[in-house]
């Protein structure tokens, strides 16, 4: 006989409505969690996304993506002549923010040199760049589509959007964009046409927009990358980083004040959880102070009483949990950032809410133990 | 059959309780000896605060005795100390409890409000299913043996709890006060039906009583006042024995 599952059934409406409670508590500790895994993913995506060994930036900083970095145009060429380099691909980065059917929208845009290192990972419709000007890419979280243009630049150039991508976008949500390095680079360097007439008014050097910020590099698998690395860092002008060293700027340095924040929210939350659970459980035993004395006077050993307990504890956290789980997956697609809920941060969820439940279960247990079987008695008047 | 050769299945000697000490000290029950035999069924009475639930507690093994000394079916379980250590398992063992309300769970259903008890005492479900719906019959109130104790009147309520107590076929009785709650007729019902598990079961009665129109169901009285015992009265020859 399972007095456990007897009292749920007993006090079936309370116990879903505070199942439900809990569930929607639980829910936002999974939520906190995907956000937290949305925001490290996003800011390695656009690294990950560029499938390098190598990073080449300006010297002395920590581009492209932790700082500015600017370098010649002609780097990639340079790079690709080192012993060991296999392939080698220019690309910029930069934020840009254009107007859309009234709307803003905000995007970030790689410039690439299509057939090389640092274009889109997978297309999920549409087709690569073909041209050499004015196509794009870009993620389908702008809510845009094929064939539809979109106006940048100061020079009033409208881009086709040849193909679309899923889940692409930075550590601060916006979505990505790729077009070509000579459209990226005019974006990026050319002077607005005002301003270049007043540069040649002024006599000004001739303006060159050969720029880029960073050349991705792939390395023979015959030949160690650290070796590599040593002979790209004898130019001084440059500096060399590894994929791993760029993930670790990204991951530790550029998005660590945000990370350290969303872990704050969620170790405040599994407390206010814990919280919350030891003092359902509480009131929950609270309620059953008269049966439980009943039982022990009918000689009901403390097992049967804390089996009774821990049951309902790890019965209401089950079950929050999965309810809890099931709301954030199906209400997934309509948050504004990205969740990204992977198998191992679920189950940590997971052993934390049981871990929980049983830790607060322990209040209830107390009260429970020191519940008095004469308390029957004084209960028959 | 005479008394001095059939052994006392409750036997309390020289028992005392004090609750509190020094000026605070409180003499609840003073030097209280008593036997209980067999078949008996025993009213404990006298004024409110005489000590006649204290006295019950201590013989349930609830309360533990000042001092004195406290046998139970042949078994020495207190002598100026527990001599048992697992007093739950004895009070499931030996002694069933009729509480004055019927403090029935009130998640179970008739039925397993008596097979619970079964359940702890180690029986298999089937097992206690069949002999709480006999109980329920032979106390002729298995047909509700599917109602909530909501569901239940007083009387109902109050003869589900008596199954209760009787499941594990417990040779001592306890009541504390069980009629108080019923009307006159229903409460000799009761009395009625203590007096034939006491002959059936062979077991031990003690019923707490203040209700004086159930004297005459009674084998002995004993009477508490200030918390001594003043006399023992009682028909000696529907006793099997005397009592002390």
């Amino acid at each position: 006989m399972n007095l456990a599952y007897r009292d749920i059934k007993h006090n079936l409406l309370r116990f879903v409505l505070t199942n439900f409670g809990l569930s929607l508590l639980l829910g936002i500790v999974i939520m906190i969690t995907g956000v937290y895994g949305g925001l490290i993913d996003d800011a390695l995506r656009q690294a990950r996304a560029a499938n390098a060994d190598l990073w080449v930036v300006e010297a002395g900083t920590n581009g492209p993506f932790a700082e500015s970095s600017r370098i010649p145009g002609d780097t990639r060429e340079l790079v690709s002549r080192v012993y060991g380099i296999e392939r080698a691909g220019a690309v910029t980065y930069q934020s840009v923010q254009t107007e859309l059917n009234g709307k803003p929208l905000r995007l970030f845009l790689i410039g690439f040199e299509p057939g090389r290192p640092g274009g889109p990972r997978k297309l999920s419709t549409g087709r690569d760049i073909l041209r050499d000007h004015y196509e794009m890419i870009i993620d389908r979280s702008t809510g845009l589509k094929l064939g539809q243009e979109v106006p940048l630049g100061t020079h009033g150039h409208n881009f086709t959007i040849v193909g679309l991508m899923r889940d692409e976008v930075t550590s601060s949500g916006d979505p990505v964009g790729y077009i070509t390095l000579h459209d990226a680079q005019a974006l990026q360097f050319e002077l607005a046409p005002p301003a270049a007439r007043r540069e040649v008014a002024r006599g000004g050097a001739a303006e060159t927009n050969d720029q880029i910020n960073a050349v991705i590099a792939k390395v023979s698998p015959y030949v160690p990358i650290n070796e590599v690395a040593t002979a790209l860092s004898r130019w001084k002008h440059l500096t060399t980083l590894t994929q791993e060293q760029q993930e670790t700027l990204l991951s530790k340095f550029v998005i660590e004040k945000a990370r350290s924040q969303q872990m704050m929210i969620m170790v405040l939350l599994v407390i206010v959880s814990a919280v919350i659970i030891a003092l359902i459980i509480y009131t929950m035993t609270m309620d059953k102070v008269r049966s439980i004395a009943t039982l022990k006077f009918v000689g009901a050993p403390d097992r049967t009483i804390v089996g009774l307990i821990v049951q309902q504890a790890l019965s209401m956290g089950l079950l929050g949990y999965f309810i809890g789980l099931a709301l954030v997956l199906i209400f997934k697609p309509y948050f504004p950032r990205r969740l990204v809920l992977d198998i191992e941060s679920v189950a940590v969820v997971f052993v934390i809410t049981i871990a929980v439940c049983l830790a607060a279960s322990t209040l209830g247990i107390r009260l429970a133990l020191k519940v008095d079987p004469a308390e029957a008695l004084a209960a028959s008047g | 059959m005479t008394g001095e050769n059939r052994q006392a299945i409750v036997r309390v000697e020289h028992l005392s309780k004090h609750f509190g000490a020094g000026s605070a000290r409180v003499d609840a029950l003073i030097d209280i000896n008593m036997d209980v035999y067999p078949g008996q069924v025993i009213g404990l009475m006298g004024p409110s605060g005489s000590g006649k639930t204290t006295l019950l507690n201590c013989i349930a093994c609830i309360l533990e005795p000042s001092s004195g000394r406290l046998m139970l079916d042949s078994e020495a379980v207190y002598d100026d100390r527990w001599l048992k250590a697992d007093l739950r398992r004895l009070r499931l063992d030996k002694i069933g409890f009729i509480f004055q309300y019927p403090n029935l769970l009130p998640f179970l259903d008739g039925s397993d409000n008596v097979a619970v008890v079964l359940h702890l005492a180690g029986f298999g479900a089937a097992a206690a299913r069949d002999r709480a719906i006999g109980l329920l019959d032979y106390l002729e109130v298995g047909h509700r043996k599917h109602a909530m104790p909501s569901q239940l009147s007083g009387g109902e309520a109050q003869r589900v709890a008596i199954a209760r107590a009787l499941a594990n076929r417990p040779r001592i009785i306890l009541a504390d006060e069980p009629t108080a709650p019923l009307d006159s007729q229903r409460a000799r019902i009761v009395m009625d039906l203590l007096r034939r598990i006491a002959i059936d079961q062979n077991a031990a009665i003690i019923v707490v009583t203040h209700d004086e129109m159930i004297l005459d169901r009674f084998d002995h009285i004993f009477r508490l006042r200030d918390g001594r015992l003043e006399t023992a009265t009682g028909d000696i020859s529907r006793s099997p024995v005397g009592a002390a």
